[in-house]
């Protein structure tokens, strides 16, 4: 116990309490944790497994398929284990915790935490796909109803939610233009595949691993496709054009009734990758576009969360001639029940296990369904301005430029370039990057090939209260400031993070590499012991 | 015109008139219609969508789910015997912990510096499935099982140069649907059928395939679609090899704490689904893929997923992390890298890895000798049972296994009487064959509960 003090007085200067910095001060959490190798000791225990009953014989393993060294996991107590993984999420900056919009392209929202709580939910995490189909109404109405969802959303007359993810839909849309083509005997013929530079990488490698040959278009002088490049590269090998629209850049491409128009006269199918559906939700389609397959990356535009990386959930959406090669099975409704239907001869067959990725497809249905019409389209209009009042504010700042489309708006992102900054101070758009993560926010640079110089591109999407602009566009300013005024800071960035720079040198190198704890220690301890 | 206009909603915080109105006098705007000017009339949806109207309320949208979800019954409910390819095991409180933590569950593609976290646990899963698998690289986890068992092929075929695939083991028809679509281009598939009496591959008639020669690879899959671990799955490996082929296994990683992993009888490159180490059932949305492979540059070079390395920081003593030969990549190469690569199914990795560490060589052991020990056991019972053989006597069995009914009634209307008893299971895989799965979760009893069911219907 400490003695009890009478307070000493206070003068109202010593009690001045300071308002808090401009700019947030940050430190990442730095356990110093080690590799979950080096914890733990023999014969620990984090769970155990329930035994057969006394009077169950044990089974014998025939000697070769026996295993015969007990594998070198860890043994750890289960504190341990939860403890360790959960300093690990405490060196993890997930979107809940900061203002995501430097993740342009991917379409960073808030993911409600109460569509987590449904998945959650033994009734969803707890159902088997074999079970029978009344035991499942529930899930399968679901999955039913974000499919009509989804019809309405792109104006497309069929939906298949089967694919796992953007790219696994953008290959199922492949896929299916494949098989139309496979079944009109054309294939050999159609054996091109037009894209655009600035979609994602996936269109190009989709196509290309369903056999297809890929031809790129590059921008013309203002960024938008080239129109003579794709009247060009059209003609009878045309299978199909793939396309974004916005594009990467957050510039609408004005023409695009007209690209459609020119590979439906070539005999082409075209195919619209709405990864940046966000920012057109409820203002223009897929339908009225013209375009005959679309996809959608439900963990971007309907906000389940990304997960590090997935799992994540795509949806197709095709038009009346292209439904006869949706995945199998799709869901069908009678008026009263639903089920599965596997009897599609034409289908391109399963594209996954089962359905889907349900647990997302649950939350992207519970999304929609408490916004409506209305609230996709303040979604779409809100990020829209959100957009162009962050564009407002950082074009603001010495050394960001905003190249193409000069005096066009962008819609949903906008890729930036740096060039000028790193003309000046010899930083690059990455460093940029390792410095933003000091201010206790994630930014990435772009995808490659960089065809704008030193390139950023910021989503902000409609989940970010003008505040969270405001302080973002800060951050950046201020290391713009930096880069010009004390380059190292910048330089020898990040400061605050969990670590300091990797060298990546080793990554390349087969002599060095290391995937795992036991390549580690062979290659770079020399099988030295722990 | 600004449909949206007095629509606030909690998920859209500038969707208050006044933000939108200042915001908007900041840019200069008039309206936000300013920044569609490039979207033409033409192509205009000039309506409202048509959608149910919002359950604004998060207490509406709750309980309307709650009546969605009230017409499922789950497997918690009752007692379920079903398996084939999505598995019922404890999920342990501490994997749900972790994966449902906000900081992994709403990151994505961070750099190392500010998601050092994810890399780690990554890593560590790499690494734990490494030790399982006794080979030095697996993959950050592709979508399912089934992608990279496509993939696996498709390395295999880009070492080999070759064009047959041949697949020696009893395979699932949705696995087979999709390997060969995502082969097509450069592969033909062959299924050399199974030996009818012992449900394992045949020998002969695959040393006829491979005498044909231009086979890239042979397949198999350690249990089978039928459930068995063959045999002879270490004379494939001889098989394959000696005709210049690789030999790709896909398997359970549930079942290497007691039976040998793929790479011990001579696997080039092993696959699988991790959906049973820690990954809910979720109606068969929680399965996610790995690949491993011996450290062979030729072997790394094939691979298109993400595979996350250890390296050196700027400070000594710190454990770094990046990508490992990023240029492989689509994301690096576009359609010049290998097939591609996307968001996936990371965060199952993550609690896969969880799981791994919680369990360890023991009780991984443990989990493997008590299911061993039930398909066995359930095996027995069953083949008491008057109306029904199983099959395939002497195999060794993991999890899954298949009857015959030979009572006269089909397959369905007995998996529709078990249903009417509370009890999930029997799925058809002929008219009158199906398939049962019983995992550690079961007990004898509920084994017995099945037996006495079955005796009651079958005939």
């Amino acid at each position: 116990m400490t003695a009890h003090h009478a307070p000493a007085p206070v003068s109202p200067e010593d009690a001045r309490i300071a308002p808090k910095p401009r700019l947030r001060r940050f430190q990442q959490a730095s356990w110093d944790e080690k590799l979950i190798f080096e914890l733990g000791s023999p014969g620990e225990r984090g769970v155990l497994v329930p035994a057969p009953d006394p009077s169950i014989a044990p089974v014998e393993i025939p000697p070769t398929l026996r295993r015969a060294a007990p594998p070198a996991l860890p043994e750890m107590s289960q504190q341990q284990v939860l403890r360790h993984y959960l300093r690990l999420s405490q060196e993890n900056l997930g979107a809940d915790l900061n203002i995501d919009v430097g993740q342009g392209t991917c379409t960073m929202k808030y993911s409600p935490k109460v569509n987590d709580q449904f998945v959650r939910d033994p009734r969803i995490a707890a159902l088997h796909p074999l079970q029978d189909e009344d035991t499942v109404q529930g899930v399968l109405g679901i999955i039913h109803s974000l499919e009509l969802l989804l019809k309405e959303i792109s104006g497309m007359d069929r939906v298949s939610l089967q694919p796992a993810a953007g790219s696994a839909a953008i290959y199922t849309n492949v896929a299916m233009i494949r098989a139309y083509f496979a079944a009109r005997g054309e294939l050999e013929q159609r054996d091109e595949v037009i894209t655009t530079i600035f979609s994602h990488p996936s269109n190009a490698a989709c196509a290309k691993t369903a056999g297809f040959k890929v031809i790129t278009l590059h921008p013309d002088a203002d960024g938008y496709p080239d129109i003579e490049a794709l009247k060009a590269a059209v003609g009878p090998r045309t299978a199909a054009l793939l396309i974004t629209n916005p594009e990467d850049t957050g510039i609408y491409n004005p023409r695009i009734e007209e690209f459609v128009r020119i590979v439906h006269e070539a005999g082409g199918l075209c195919s619209y990758d709405q990864a940046n559906a966000n920012g057109i939700l409820g203002i223009t389609r897929a339908r009225e576009a013209g375009f005959d397959l679309c996809h959608f990356n439900l963990h971007k535009t309907f906000s389940t969360p990304h997960a590090c990386g997935g799992p994540a959930a795509g949806a197709c959406a095709v038009r009346e001639e292209l439904a006869p090669y949706l995945p199998r099975p799709t869901v069908e409704f009678d008026g009263e029940r639903y089920r599965l239907d596997d009897d599609r001869p034409e289908s391109i067959g399963k594209m996954r296990p089962f359905y889907g990725v349900v647990p997302n497809l649950v939350r992207a249905y519970a999304w929609i369904m408490s916004l409506g019409a209305e609230g996709l389209r303040s979604a779409a209009e809100t990020a829209v301005l959100n957009n162009n009042y962050l564009l407002h504010k950082v074009r603001q700042i010495p050394g960001v430029s905003v190249p193409y489309a000069q005096g066009r708006p962008r819609v949903e992102q906008v890729r930036y370039s740096w060039q000028k900054l790193h003309e000046d101070t010899g930083l690059h758009s990455e460093d940029i990057g390792l410095r933003a993560a000091d201010f206790g926010t994630h930014y990435w640079t772009s995808h490659h090939p960089y065809l704008v110089p030193e390139p950023m591109t910021l989503e902000p999407t409609e989940s970010y209260t003008r505040d969270d602009l405001d302080e973002y566009a800060a951050i950046l300013a201020e290391i713009a400031r930096e880069a010009y005024e004390s380059p190292d800071t910048v330089r020898t960035a990040p400061h605050r993070s969990t670590i300091h720079r990797v060298r990546p040198e080793t990554l390349d190198d087969p002599a060095t590499w290391a995937v795992s704890w036991r390549a580690y220690r062979r290659k770079i301890l020399g099988g030295a012991a722990r | 015109m600004t449909s949206s206009e007095n629509f606030v909603h909690p998920y859209i915080p500038n969707s208050v008139p006044s933000v939108r109105q200042a915001m908007l006098e900041e840019i200069g705007a008039a309206s936000i219609e300013d920044f569609y000017a490039d979207i033409p009339a033409g192509i205009r949806l000039h309506r409202p969508l048509d959608l149910p109207a919002p359950l604004r309320s998060e207490a509406e949208l709750t309980r309307h789910m709650e009546e969605l979800l009230a017409r499922n019954t789950s497997t918690r409910q009752v007692l379920s015997f079903l398996g084939s390819g999505c598995y019922q095991h404890h999920v342990p409180a501490v994997v749900d912990e972790v994966v449902n933590r906000s900081e992994f569950l709403t990151a994505y593609a961070g750099e190392p510096y500010e998601d050092h976290g994810r890399f780690q646990a990554l890593w560590e899963y790499q690494s734990m499935m490494a030790e399982l698998l006794d080979v030095e690289v697996v993959n950050v986890p592709v979508y399912d099982g089934f992608q990279a068992a496509g993939t696996a092929l498709r390395m295999a075929g880009r070492v080999t140069g070759r064009r047959r695939v041949l697949v020696a083991t009893a395979i699932d028809a949705d696995k087979l649907s999709r390997i060969r679509d995502y082969v097509r281009p450069d592969h033909d598939v062959t299924v050399v059928p199974v030996d009818p009496e012992t449900g394992s591959a045949d020998l002969d008639a695959l040393h006829q395939e491979l005498a044909a020669g231009d086979t890239a690879a042979v397949y198999a899959d350690a249990p089978s679609a039928l459930g068995i671990v063959d045999s002879s799955l270490p004379r494939l490996a001889e098989l394959a090899h000696g005709a210049g082929a690789l030999y790709v296994v896909g398997c359970n990683p549930l079942t290497l704490g007691v039976l040998a992993p793929p790479s011990a009888y001579g696997a080039d490159i092993a696959c699988g689904d991790i959906q049973p180490l820690g990954i809910h059932q979720s109606f068969g949305g929680g399965n996610a893929g790995f690949i491993a492979t011996r450290d062979e540059e030729r072997l790394v070079a094939e691979y298109p997923s993400r595979l996350f390395g250890l390296a050196p920081t700027s400070v000594e003593g710190e454990y770094g992390f990046g990508d490992v030969a990023h240029e492989r990549t689509s994301f690096a190469l576009r359609e010049e890298g290998k097939e591609w690569v996307g968001t996936a199914a990371a965060l199952h990795g993550i609690g896969a890895g969880v799981y791994l560490a919680l369990m360890g060589p023991r009780g991984m052991r443990e989990i493997g000798d008590t299911i061993l020990a039930h398909t066995a056991y359930a095996r027995q019972c069953l083949a008491q049972v008057p109306g029904i053989e199983v099959p395939y006597g002497d195999a060794l069995h993991f999890a899954d296994f298949t009857v015959r009914y030979t009572g006269g009634r089909t397959a369905a209307e007995i998996r529709a009487d078990l249903k009417e008893r509370g009890i999930y299971g029997s799925v058809p895989t002929g008219e009158h064959e199906a398939a049962f799965c019983v995992t550690e979760v079961h007990s004898k009893a509920d084994i017995d509960r099945l037996a006495a069911a079955l005796e009651e219907i079958v005939k």
